[in-house]
Parts: C-alpha cells; structure tokens; sequence
C-alpha cells in the first residue's frame, strides 16, 4: 500500500539525494517518452486524433448517466451480472461477496488501478482470499509488499539487479543472474502455475462499450486472457468514467494509447469481453468513488476524460525526478496531482504544488487534459481552505499588499538590493534558494525605475540646455 | 502607436539592463514609447498559489496602468502569458481587459507580428555560439515555437529572429525544450528538485558547446544563471534581446 502522507518535497529531496539512481530513473522514462514522439510522428493524424478523442470522451461525459444506463441494459442482455458500488468500500465488498459465495480461495488479477485504489488486495487477503496480480510488473511490486511507482509501468522504479534479488528471494531463481529474459521466464512459470490453479479472475477495464455493453482490456503480456480464459468466473472492475458511447469510437482510442503509454502502435491484446465463457460467470463493477463529485466540478470534471495512459508521467520532469512514491495519491504525476486533491486536498494538497506549471503534460496528453492548468486550480482551493504553510501564506499576503502599492513595492526591492550583497554567505547558504547549489543573482545598484528617471531627468536637462 | 513598456518586478529590480535593451530597442525601431511608474507586479506568483483575491486584484491594477496604450510590450513570456492567458480566470468580465488582451505583446512577438522586423536598427555581429532556451510559458502558452509533444511543422521565434544577427551560430540543446525547473515560486517550494532540473538543464545547454544559453523570459536565465555561478561554468545566460540591441556580451 501507498504511504499516502508523504509530502512531496520533502519525498523529492530524499529521492534526489541518490542522484545516479535519480538520474537513471529519468533517463529511463524519457526515452519512453521519446517512444511515444517516434510513434506520434509516424500518424499525420496524430493531432487529429487527439481531437476526435477529446471531442468523443467530452460529449459521453455530458451524458454519462444515458451511457451508463445503455451499457448496463446491454451488458445485462448479454447475460452478464452488473454491480454498482459508490465507494471503494461498496467496490470491494462486492468483489468479496462474490468470491466468497463461490467458496473462491485465490484470485488471479490483471492490471487495474481502480482496485490499487479501493485497496482491494489486502481487503480481500485480510478475508483468507490469496491475491495474485499477474500483470509481471504488479507481481514484481506485489512481492515487494510496495504499490506501483507508475500506472502503466509499475515496478518502472527498480533495476534488473533489484529484481533479480527479489526473484532470487521469491522465486527461487539464480542468485546474481540479472537477465531479463531469465527472470521473465521465471516469472511466467510461476504465473503460470497461479492461473492454472486459481479460482475467479479479476480485469480492469479500458474502455467499456455501451453500443454493445462489451468491455475492452489492453495488455501486453496476456496476463488478462489468461485469467478470465481459465477460471470460470470474470469480474471487470471499472471507473464510471470508462463508458465510450460505440465500437466505432474505440479505433481512436487503442491507436492513442499505446503510442501514448509506451511508443508502440498498439498493445499486444486488445481483448473483448462481452459475456462469461460456456459453463463461466462474468460480472462488471461499476465504480464511483468521487468520481461523480469530480464530474460536477467545473474546474475538474476534464480529468474524467483520462485514459490511464501515463504520457503525462513519461514526460514530467517533476515526476522523472521524484519518482511515483514521492507523490501520496495512489496514481502520481500529472494525472494523479488533479485526481489526488480532487479527492482530498488535506491529504494530498502538496501534489498540486509539484509542479513548474511548465505544460509539457498537457501537450502529450492524448485526450487534451488542461493539467498542468488544473493543478493552479486546485491551489486555489488549498488557498482558500487555509492548507498553505503560515510563512507562504504570510508571503503572499504581503506580495497582494505591495502589488497594490507600487512605491512600497519599490522600496522593498531596493532594501533587497541594499541588504543582500552586505549578508554573510553563510547566512544565505541554507535559504531555500540558495541551500541545494543556487547562488544569488548580482544587486544591481538600480531598478530599472531608477534608471528610467535618470534618463528622463538627464534628457529634460538637456533639452533646456540647448 | 504608442507602446506602453511593462517591466515585470523582478526584472524591474535584477535586470534593469534587459528592461533597458527592451527600451532601446524599441525606440531606436521608431516606437514611442511611456514606461507607466505605476505598475508593479502582474499578479503571477499570486496567480500561482491560489491567492485569487490578490491575482484579481493585481489583474485589475494592470489593466487600470496599460489599458491606454496601443500596445504593452514586455521582455518576458511568462509575464505576458499570464496578463494574456490567464486572467480571464480572474476578471473576464472586465470589458477594459477584453480591450486590452489582444494588445500585449512579448517583445520578440511584438518585433516580429507588429513590426514585421527584416532587419535590425543597427547590424549586430555576434560571433558566438548561443544555445536556445525555449521557455515553457513562451512555448507552450505563447506558441513561440513548435512543441517537441505536438506533431506539427517546427518554428521557432527566437531561431527565427536571430537569423537577423550577423555570426552567431544557434545550436539547441538535447530535449529541446525541456523545462529548466524555475516554475515560479516552486523554486523555493522544493529547491532540491528545482535545483536538480536546471542542473540537467545548464549541463544540456553546455554539452552544446555553447558560450551563451539564450532565451527570452529572465526567470529561467536567473535560475539557470545562479546553478553556472554555484558551479563556476562558463556558459552565460543572457536575454535575445540584449543580442538584438548589440549590447551581448558587453552588459
């Protein structure tokens, strides 16, 4: 599970201390995001298709609740059993009830950041119920007892020689064999023997159709296949906003998110489910969870339109930097730092501040989410519900004060240039801008307003000299 | 056409010599014009930090001080982008700011869209390596250059304008546009990171071989500028419009 109270510069300063590891991490991710450049090039319609999908997830969140309600009819005649649960506990709850009315003792899970955050594993081990996430990077983190550093590459954080260690543990494999070709076969053989012996299978969902009430899953490893092709039971647990209204939409969406996510054309599987396999159960969660709350925010409700594709993260420079632990909310970067305060700004207020405002995230974000403009809206909110520290709020207050009286405003910068050059250096060592290897810049001896009257006066004195 | 010059706080009391290159500048190219002793700061760093009040207030202000000029001209992009792009969120009913929006211009805008600048007042030479800073209120808000996320045919302003310059070589730096971590008061929210980002950024710029890392907004040259004096680099930033007056190296 997430340390959700962990603040983020504070994580970002630890995180940077190793600054080989740092610099690895960033390196690592950015040419994931240099990936996706190569692919986007390749479609002239590259732009295009942002639009389209824009427009698509735009217009179904203006009428959510029809699309939801076609879906459910759809799925239902499909003779698929639909569940709506509120909340992550309602969510959870009904995942359990149906495990355990079936006598279910594990559960095979691909890929699904709804359940990381309804915080299903341990609600479901805490009831006796093994969980066993199949998705090779989740089973890395999940061994690791650690929540996914990233949404889309979760264990994205560790080296093959981390893994190695831990398959080593784990797994039994090879002390010091760092292939990666080695231990993804370890990790399959011992996958395999999970999908072969669990009960019930449990999916995320990408997109869910209400044209025909099918879901879509998208993987590359198969992982989601597997687990609904060999147990009897499918539960599909997804986020209300996951609805796009026809099968005819779904061809822009699969050719932005895997470009988007990791650079290539497509995901290995884009598999439909539409309804249980002969003798099979399948049952779809509907998840709320503040996301309707999120939906009737007119600052926020764009961020429903989010397909989970992690550019925005790829191309942070904020987040290649800190990594997704230094983040509180489950899903970090970009994204999470809208989702995350939109949740609860007392937990995760810090979020909306980490971040340049630089926008990179906005441009690569393939359904054109505002959110780099987001999180200055969101500070709006930490502003007005008192969360700033009392020294930045006491800053501000003074720098309002001054902007409104210019000659004060003045003078205080000229006390600046004045005091600074005459403060020891050791007492400007440790400020903030100064303490991680920034020096000042020079005080000039005037403002540009000074030199501007001596300017004007020297011209005047010209003029009637002559 | 009477240009009102808007000299954003900082610059205003670290940088009078880029605010005075603007000046020179524009009025050796024949503008007229007035420096409003009025006006103070744009309200971004309120903006910022969610103090709607005080980015409402400094919004009006800013309006009140420029809104009789023709033009509003500034050499800073994220200033401008602020006054341009965002105080719609503050004050958008202000008939007075509607007016008063399509009018302000970043300086290397205003040289190249309103002017229409072919060649320089007086020639420059400047027989220097420069490395091009593309900052992101410029980039990604002004669209002084084509982003490296969106697919489209690439421009660039300032590659551009310094086309007019005679013998200086531009070259860009790996991750063309990366941000170099300044971000307003994030730079002292979390300084270790911030300091991180214009570390990689300095350390790009330099790998270019470049004497001069040249950009258009003076809050990434003072941050990046305080990294190279930390270190004892010998790369400098300077502001494209000191460049452009002839001043380059010599302010």
């Amino acid at each position: 599970m997430k340390d959700d109270s962990v603040k983020h510069p504070q994580a970002a300063a630890e995180f940077l201390k190793d600054r080989a590891q740092a610099k690895w991490h960033d390196s690592a991710i950015w040419w994931v995001r240099q990936k996706r450049d190569a692919q986007a090039k390749q479609l002239p319609e590259w732009e295009e298709l942002r639009r389209l999908a824009r427009e698509i997830k735009a217009h179904t969140l203006s009428q959510l609740d029809d699309y939801l309600a076609q879906f459910e009819t759809n799925a239902q005649n499909n003779g698929v059993t639909v569940h709506w649960a509120a909340d992550a506990d309602e969510h959870n709850r009904i995942v359990h009830s149906i495990l355990a009315a079936r006598q279910v003792k594990k559960l095979v899970k691909s890929k699904s950041m709804l359940t990381e955050e309804c915080g299903l594993n341990p609600y479901l081990e805490q009831r006796g119920i093994e969980v066993v996430d199949t998705d090779l990077g989740e089973r890395i983190v999940q061994l690791r007892h650690e929540a996914p550093s990233h949404i889309v590459m979760p264990a994205i954080h560790l080296k093959k020689e981390q893994i190695s260690e831990l398959f080593h543990k784990e797994l039994g494999t090879e002390a010091g064999n760092n292939d990666p070709t080695y231990l993804t076969h370890a990790a399959r053989a011992n996958l395999r023997e999970h999908f072969l012996t669990a009960d019930a299978g449990l999916t995320g969902v990408n997109f869910a159709i209400a044209e025909t009430g099918g879901v879509v899953v998208c993987t590359n490893e198969g992982n989601a296949d597997l687990g609904t092709s060999l147990p009897p039971i499918h539960i599909a647990s997804m986020g209300l906003e996951k609805i796009i209204p026809k099968l005819e939409h779904l061809g822009v969406f699969t050719r932005l998110l895997a470009r988007s996510a990791i650079g290539s054309p497509v995901t290995t599987y884009t598999s439909h489910f539409h309804q249980a396999r002969p003798g099979g159960e399948m049952h779809i969660v509907i998840v709320d969870n503040g996301r309707s709350d999120i939906l009737g925010n007119e600052d926020f409700y764009q961020s429903l339109r989010c397909i989970r594709c992690g550019a925005c993260m790829n191309t942070c420079p904020v987040y290649r930097r800190s990594s997704g632990f230094s983040y509180s909310y489950i899903i970090p970067g970009p994204i999470g730092s809208t989702l995350g305060p939109s949740r609860d700004m007392k937990k995760h207020g810090s979020m909306a501040f980490a971040c340049s405002t630089c926008g990179s995230c906005s441009n690569v974000c393939p359904v054109k989410i505002n959110l780099h403009e987001q999180l200055v809206l969101h500070r709006k909110k930490a502003f007005d519900q008192n969360l700033l520290p009392t020294g930045k709020k006491m800053g501000l207050l003074a720098m309002r004060f001054l902007t409104q009286h210019p000659a004060l405003f003045d003078l205080g910068g000229k006390v600046m240039r004045k005091v600074v050059p005459i403060i020891p250096e050791s007492l400007t060592r440790h400020s903030a801008w100064s303490r991680a290897g920034r020096d000042l810049p020079p005080m000039p001896a005037q403002s540009f307003k000074e030199q501007y009257q001596q300017r004007s006066q020297n011209k005047q004195d010209k003029e009637e000299q002559q | 056409m009477k240009i009102g010059l808007f000299i954003p706080c900082f610059i205003n009391e670290l940088f009078p010599h880029v605010a005075m290159a603007t000046l020179e500048l524009l009025e050796s190219l024949g503008c007229e014009v007035a420096f409003p002793m009025e006006q103070s700061c744009c309200g971004q760093p309120l903006a910022n930090n969610g103090d709607s009040k005080g980015a409402c207030d400094a919004a009006r202000r800013f309006t009140g001080v420029f809104q009789q000029y023709d033009y509003v001209v500034a050499p800073s992009g994220s200033c401008v982008s602020h006054v341009t792009h965002h105080y719609d969120w503050y004050i958008a009913d202000d008939p007075a700011y509607q007016q008063l929006k399509p009018k302000v211009y970043e300086i290397i805008e205003f040289l190249q869209d309103v002017l229409k600048l072919e060649k320089l007042p007086k020639p420059v030479y400047f027989p220097h390596k420069v490395s091009i800073h593309q900052s992101c209120h410029g980039l990604r808000e002004l669209h002084h250059a084509s982003p490296s996320e969106l697919m489209m045919p690439y421009h660039s302003r300032l590659e551009s304008i310094l086309k007019l310059v005679d013998g200086v070589e531009v070259l860009l730096p790996e991750r063309r546009d990366e941000c170099c971590g300044f971000g307003g008061t994030f730079c002292v929210d979390e300084p270790e990171l911030s300091t991180a980002m214009g570390e990689d950024r300095v350390a790009q710029h330099e790998a270019t071989g470049a004497e001069y890392i040249v950009g258009a907004d003076p809050s990434c040259l003072m941050h990046m500028g305080g990294i190279i004096r930390h270190q004892g680099k010998r790369i400098r930033p300077l502001h494209i419009v000191e460049i452009l007056t002839g001043r380059g190296a010599g302010a």
